[in-house]
């Protein structure tokens, strides 16, 4: 039985008026459902694509780009071990103990890591940047040389931000894979990042992709939260996100 | 103090009460990752079997977390009702596992007795209990709350409408909500978990879901899961019927989610004085789930489950409309697959109910994990058969804004069909007058020209 109210549909992209047989789901809609779940499984096991945002990082943005990696030595582990996803492997240390000065002190680091979908960082993570990263630098800011981690967590931005001795660092990492966002990526920004920090210490912008959260509107809140946060020197939930009142309520 | 059993001439011995609950629990992967899960299958029945001969007296000298430290554990042992524990005060963990299922414990004994357990006990005995005595003794509970309507009566299963939309989009999150409504769900709230904390979409939402309500005279009550912060924020110039928080089982997890219990006594003195329940003034819904204190670093060497049971302690302080944990969202560092998600679930279901917490599951998984729909079909079952509160209603099962799997408005009408589960009494009414169900709670078609879906 289908639902009258099927041109719901139009206003989002939720799983409604899927009709029903008896009470239950009908075959089509199941079905699709096993496949997006499908979808999600192998985004899960992607991989970091390495050499391209490394060469298009350093080409675009005149940014060094470093690669490092946390201390899950493979997918399976990092799954299990949320703790070694947080913490850079001691030789990826070892390479950060040995910048060079004239990298540290920056205002604003950029970290970009494969979390739950390398997918979706492969993909979003140079469309947010283009857009933020020429404001950013417009506003004055300095910022760190980009790095690249595999197999990280978000809080293994804490590590790379403290041997930066950056103000601020921001993480894009791919969340967990919703059965229609395989390659949902998220932005975190922590001020004076240190180990041992907490998501209390963050912002969080989430779903950036096409289909959720535009390139163009993430990128305008990511760069009022970054010049909120560093005007105001905290982050985390006494930040509050004000930039939607100026956007959404003018509509 | 120490703690030992001998079996074919090896000694296990259990430094502390902490770690004796740690490897007494049953195998999970939250436990290992940190470092305090029994080390062999005959070391975890081992310390159950000395679990079982602990004193519950026991429970209230020995903390698990240091009370000078933890405001949690100062709460636990300062608010712990003596009277309340007088009958049970004899008995040890194991001797209470075989008193809940006796026919000496009834309905009225255990809500009688509720106060006068600590979540440790509580803990301790679910550890000493299989799948189907968490079910038999939550079974027997009834915790029954109010706000606009009447939720947790036995025989009855209300739903969280769950209408997340990944921009906050108003007519996105309406569409959802008609769609769960038309399928006979939002009678324990319609709550929206926004995408991000503005207090300006904050009020948006709730006066969109407001709006609703009041159009359509709806028994229920919304929210939107904002931080409690934000609630207090502006609370006085939107219509916030419930605060939402997230809390843990240690005064560290909860400073980690940005909270105290000074500040959720803030916030709940802050709802009861909009005074806008009409049935009822149970204002606070919390969410927990096993895994959040270490996950924040904040577990003092303890298990996940006796922690969650710690945060049911938190939550029982501000006489809660709606508890749920949420079992399978937080991964497969903590629960790794469904055969771990669905016991987690039964065991903070059963655990909350005993502490007098009307106990809700959200239902669910996240990609990461092994687990699939058959296994929230399993658990779901299970719930239904013992007597869980309320569970979620999201759209397909999938929610589109926190990327995770959780029920369906379909699974809703599936567990209430079969088990023959009814919703809220005053939402079943309301779903009748609308021409959604029927007299019996089947759903009836519903055509385009319904007053519900006029202003679309």
């Amino acid at each position: 039985m289908e639902d009258a109210w099927k041109y719901l549909q139009q206003f989002t992209t939720a799983r409604i008026a899927l009709g029903r047989t008896g009470t239950s789901i009908p075959l089509s809609e199941m079905l699709a459902f096993r496949m997006a779940h499908a979808h999600a499984r192998d985004a899960v096991y992607s991989l970091l694509d390495v050499d391209g945002l490394q060469s298009v990082c350093s080409t675009v943005f005149r940014l060094p780009v470093r690669l490092l990696w946390s201390q899950a030595a493979h997918r399976d582990e990092y799954l299990q071990r949320p703790d070694k996803g947080r913490q850079l492997h001691p030789e990826a240390a070892a390479l950060l103990e040995a910048l060079p000065a004239a990298d540290l002190h920056k205002d604003i680091a950029f970290v970009i890591t494969d979390g739950l979908s390398a997918t979706a960082v492969n993909v979003h993570a140079l469309p947010l940047l283009s857009l933020a990263i020429p404001r950013l630098q417009a506003l004055g800011f300095s910022l760190a040389p980009i790095h690249l981690v595999t197999q990280g967590r978000v809080a293994v931005g804490d590590p790379v931000g403290a041997f930066l001795q950056t103000r601020i660092v921001v993480v894009l990492i791919g969340e967990r894979p919703g059965l229609s966002s395989p390659d949902s990526m998220g932005a975190y920004l922590t001020f004076a990042p240190a180990p041992g920090l907490t998501d209390v210490s963050r912002n969080c912008i989430s779903n950036i992709r096409p289909a959720g959260l535009s390139y163009a509107a993430a990128a305008d809140r990511l760069v009022y939260l970054l010049q909120q946060a560093l005007r105001q020197g905290i982050s985390g939930v006494h930040l509050k996100d004000d930039s939607i009142q100026e956007t959404r309520l003018l509509e | 103090m120490a703690y030992k059993y001998s079996i074919g001439g090896h000694t296990y011995a259990f430094t502390d009460l902490k770690t004796l609950l740690a490897k007494a629990s049953p195998h999970r992967a939250g436990d290992v990752l940190a470092g305090v899960a029994a080390e062999s299958y005959q070391e975890r029945v081992a310390a159950q079997l000395a679990l079982a001969e602990v004193p519950l007296r026991q429970f209230l000298q020995e903390t698990i977390v240091p009370y000078e430290q933890d405001e949690v554990t100062r709460l636990i042992i300062d608010t712990h009702d003596a009277a309340a524990f007088a009958s049970v005060q004899h008995f040890t963990a194991g001797e209470l596992r075989d008193w809940l299922l006796s026919d000496a414990a009834t309905t009225a004994t255990l809500q009688a007795l509720a106060k006068g357990l600590t979540p440790e006990m509580v803990a301790a005995v679910s550890k000493l209990m299989r799948n189907q005595d968490l079910i038999s003794v939550a079974r027997k509970c009834e915790v029954v709350t109010r706000f606009r309507n009447t939720l947790g009566l036995k025989g009855h299963l209300a739903v969280r409408l769950q209408p997340n939309h990944t921009t906050d989009d108003p007519k996105g999150i309406m569409a959802s909500t008609l769609d769960g409504l038309l399928y006979g769900c939002g009678d324990a709230v319609i709550g929206i978990n926004p995408a991000t904390d503005s207090p300006a979409m904050t009020i948006l939402l709730l006066q969109l879901l407001d709006q609703l309500r009041q159009q359509f005279d709806i028994p229920t009550q919304t929210c939107v899961l904002c931080h409690i912060t934000t609630a207090l924020q502006i609370m006085h110039k939107a219509p916030v019927d419930l605060v939402f928080q997230s809390i843990g089982g240690t005064a560290a997890t909860n400073t980690s989610f940005g909270v105290s219990l000074s500040l959720l006594q803030e916030a709940y003195e802050g709802a009861l004085s909009l005074n806008r329940g009409t049935l009822g003034q149970n204002v606070m819904y919390f969410e927990t789930g096993q895994g959040s204190a270490l996950s924040a670093n904040a577990h003092f060497g303890c298990d996940q489950q006796t922690l969650e049971t710690r945060a049911y302690a938190v939550a029982r302080h501000f006489n809660p409309l709606l508890v749920n944990t949420v079992v399978g969202f937080i991964g497969p560092e903590y629960l790794y697959d469904g055969k771990q998600i669905t016991r987690a679930a039964l065991e903070d279901h059963c655990c909350g109910k005993l502490l007098g917490l009307p106990m809700g599951v959200d239902v669910c998984y996240t990609n990461h994990a092994a687990a699939d729909q058959d296994d929230m079909d399993n658990l779901l079952t299970l719930l239904g058969v013992a007597g869980c509160n309320y569970i979620m209603g999201v759209p397909g099962a999938d929610d589109i804004m926190l990327n995770y799997q959780s029920t369906s408005f379909h699974d809703a009408q599936y567990v209430r069909q079969v088990l023959g589960l009814r919703p809220a009494p005053e939402f079943e009414q309301w779903l009748y007058r609308q021409g959604i169900t029927d007299l019996t709670g089947n759903l009836l078609p519903v055509p385009a020209s319904h007053q519900l879906l006029g202003g679309m």
